[in-house]
């Protein structure tokens, strides 16, 4: 990709991001979290903390401690050597989920909304491994990217109360939800595992870049791996 | 070493232990959460020489909270007016006070602001959780138990890094106290994805005033105005949200992003307030009004240092306070006779 596509966003007046493109897609995902590292290997004074998403990255940063101007140089010489960094291979990992009913209350519209059947939106959502572009919103909050032909858009407001370990579409994206939080997502299932723990460091089961496949299994097992 | 300082007798609707926030784990989808008045909560452990971002106690105006003093302590309270009490008399606010056993002390009726942050001197002893003491409800974590206090809650602190003689005097000179009223201007830098909305969104954002909704708390302010237009899509592909950022949903209606925020979201973000001006938002209550001024990056970094030495200028300030001695002698003449006369802040 052409280095004049990258964008650098002045985000507040603690914040960049650095925008690898307006899209969505594993190359794109892959320079993030190559440049999230790399930052991290430099330890640039007042730089705080890194968030890496499906195509930007924010630099969350001091500037009492470094100035901005000189934040985007270093930025940017770290930007043109991206291409020598490596990172490791990924994993793929199986996760058990009901969908629709009372577990995913909006299997019904997304499956009307792309003119499929319920059954149907289960065996396109379940066929592929999802890549985990990224942690956000709430702990342990797990994006992926959804089959384009059940994109559905997000509610225009967003719900208030949504069950932990609700999967939900929201576009062209996929996420788990870890808690009980207000979320504008479509929700067609949800999975018995606990996706954040606190004492644990990193707190969650698996890292960006790793591969998520989908098991469908019906609500007694559902019970039955919720009260392990 | 830590001591039982405060039993729990109403908790009020929501007091939660705060600091500044859990810094580094935003990656992993964890929010920052602390203090929604930051400068206060500074102030509060400043008040009773305790580091800037020790525990404190956040307490919002909602209902009648009570603590039962359990042993001799130094305590501060700042931010909102929530017409404070010790036993029946009103307890002073933004300076030191030394508090004795068996007092109660008690915040109700919300006069001014919102948000009251009591500190301890020594801090709240509680464990960290990801680095800090912050509690975060929806997902359990920080604070006691990961929730909001009950009643019954046992609280208690480090030891002071003073000796509380020498803290029971420091209070923040008026000069310093925030203005918390109903109304407030609140200054933004545009974007990041200021152009996803029309010229006249844009005007309107920046024209109008705007009230807190009832749907608001410590993850957003919710507001209710005039919508603003998105030119075409209403949603963006998710990044990150920083402290005070505006999102405008598909209904056009703002939401600013506060302390126990997602790290990320995928609402278009119009604007981010200053950071600065952020901690006058976490004193807003449902009804409240709030309208937008648009600067440029420089000065709101210029406007960050200046911030940054008013703290420095406080701290200063108070710790000057405290190499006056509490106790004073005095020698007094009266009518040829002459007195020994000791001069000495008593606890409340």
């Amino acid at each position: 990709m052409p280095e004049e596509e990258i964008k650098n966003l002045i985000v507040g007046d603690k914040a960049v991001f650095i925008e690898f493109a307006n899209k969505i897609s594993p190359e794109i995902n892959r320079k993030v979290h190559i440049m999230a590292s790399a930052i991290e290997k430099e330890k640039i004074e007042g730089v705080i903390e890194t968030v890496p998403t499906y195509r930007s990255l924010s630099i969350y940063y001091e500037p009492l401690k470094i100035e901005l101007d000189n934040l985007l140089e270093k930025l940017g010489k770290i930007k043109s050597s991206l291409g020598k960094i490596k990172i490791p291979s990924s994993r793929v990992i199986e996760v058990p989920i009901v969908y629709g009913g009372e577990y995913g209350p909006d299997l019904e519209f997304v499956a009307k909304y792309n003119s499929f059947s319920q059954e149907e939106v289960i065996k396109i959502h379940s066929g592929r491994n999802y890549l985990v572009y990224m942690f956000g919103f709430s702990p342990g909050h797990t994006y992926l990217v959804v089959d384009e032909r059940i994109a559905t858009p997000r509610l225009k407001t967003p719900r208030v109360k949504v069950a932990a370990g609700s999967v939900g579409i929201g576009g062209r994206q996929t996420c788990i939800r870890p808690q009980e939080i207000p979320t504008g997502l479509r929700i067609i299932g949800r999975i018995p595992l606990k996706l954040f723990n606190p004492d644990k460091e990193p707190p969650v089961p698996f890292l960006p870049g790793d591969y998520l496949k989908f098991i469908p299994i019906s609500e007694e097992e559902y019970l039955k791996l919720k009260n392990e | 070493m830590s001591i039982p300082v405060f039993e729990v007798l109403e908790p009020g609707l929501l007091t939660t232990v705060q600091d500044l926030g859990r810094i580094g784990y935003q990656r992993y989808g964890v929010p920052v959460s602390g203090g929604m008045d930051a400068f206060s909560l500074k102030i509060a452990n400043l008040l009773v020489a305790n580091d800037i971002d020790k525990a404190v106690l956040e307490i919002t105006g909602l209902g009648l909270m009570k603590l039962k003093i359990l042993n001799r302590t130094v305590i501060a309270l700042t931010g909102a007016d929530l017409t404070p009490m010790i036993d029946t008399s009103p307890l002073p606010m933004w300076r030191a006070i030394e508090v004795k056993k068996g007092v109660v002390l008690s915040l109700g009726e919300t006069r001014r602001g919102f948000r009251a942050y009591l500190s301890i001197a020594g801090g709240i002893d509680i464990p960290l959780v990801l680095g800090s003491r912050s509690t975060y409800c929806k997902a359990k974590i920080g604070g006691i138990e990961g929730r909001p206090l009950r009643k019954g809650d046992i609280i208690s602190s480090f030891l002071s890094k003073q000796p509380l003689e020498s803290i029971t005097h420091r209070y923040l000179p008026e000069d310093f106290i925030p203005d918390l009223t109903k109304e407030i201007e609140v200054r933004v830098i545009m974007g990041p994805q200021d152009d996803y909305f029309k010229k006249e969104g844009i005007q309107t954002f920046l024209n109008s005033w705007y009230r807190v909704s009832p749907e608001s708390d410590r993850t957003g302010y919710r507001l209710s105005g005039p919508r603003i237009t998105h030119k075409d899509k209403t949603d963006i592909i998710t990044d990150a949200i920083p402290l005070g950022a505006i999102q405008v949903p598909g209904d056009g209606l703002p939401i600013i992003l506060m302390a126990d925020r997602g790290p990320t979201g995928g609402y278009p973000k119009i604007a981010c307030i200053l950071s600065v001006d952020v901690d006058k938002v976490g004193q807003l209550k449902p009804g409240d009004k709030i309208k937008f001024k648009k600067i440029d990056i420089k000065e709101a970094h210029e406007l960050l240092r200046a911030e940054n030495e008013k703290l420095l200028k406080i701290n200063n300030i108070l710790n000057e306070q405290s190499k006056i001695p509490a106790k004073k002698r005095y020698r007094v003449s009266i009518e040829g006779e002459t007195y020994e006369v000791t001069v000495e802040e008593l606890p409340i």
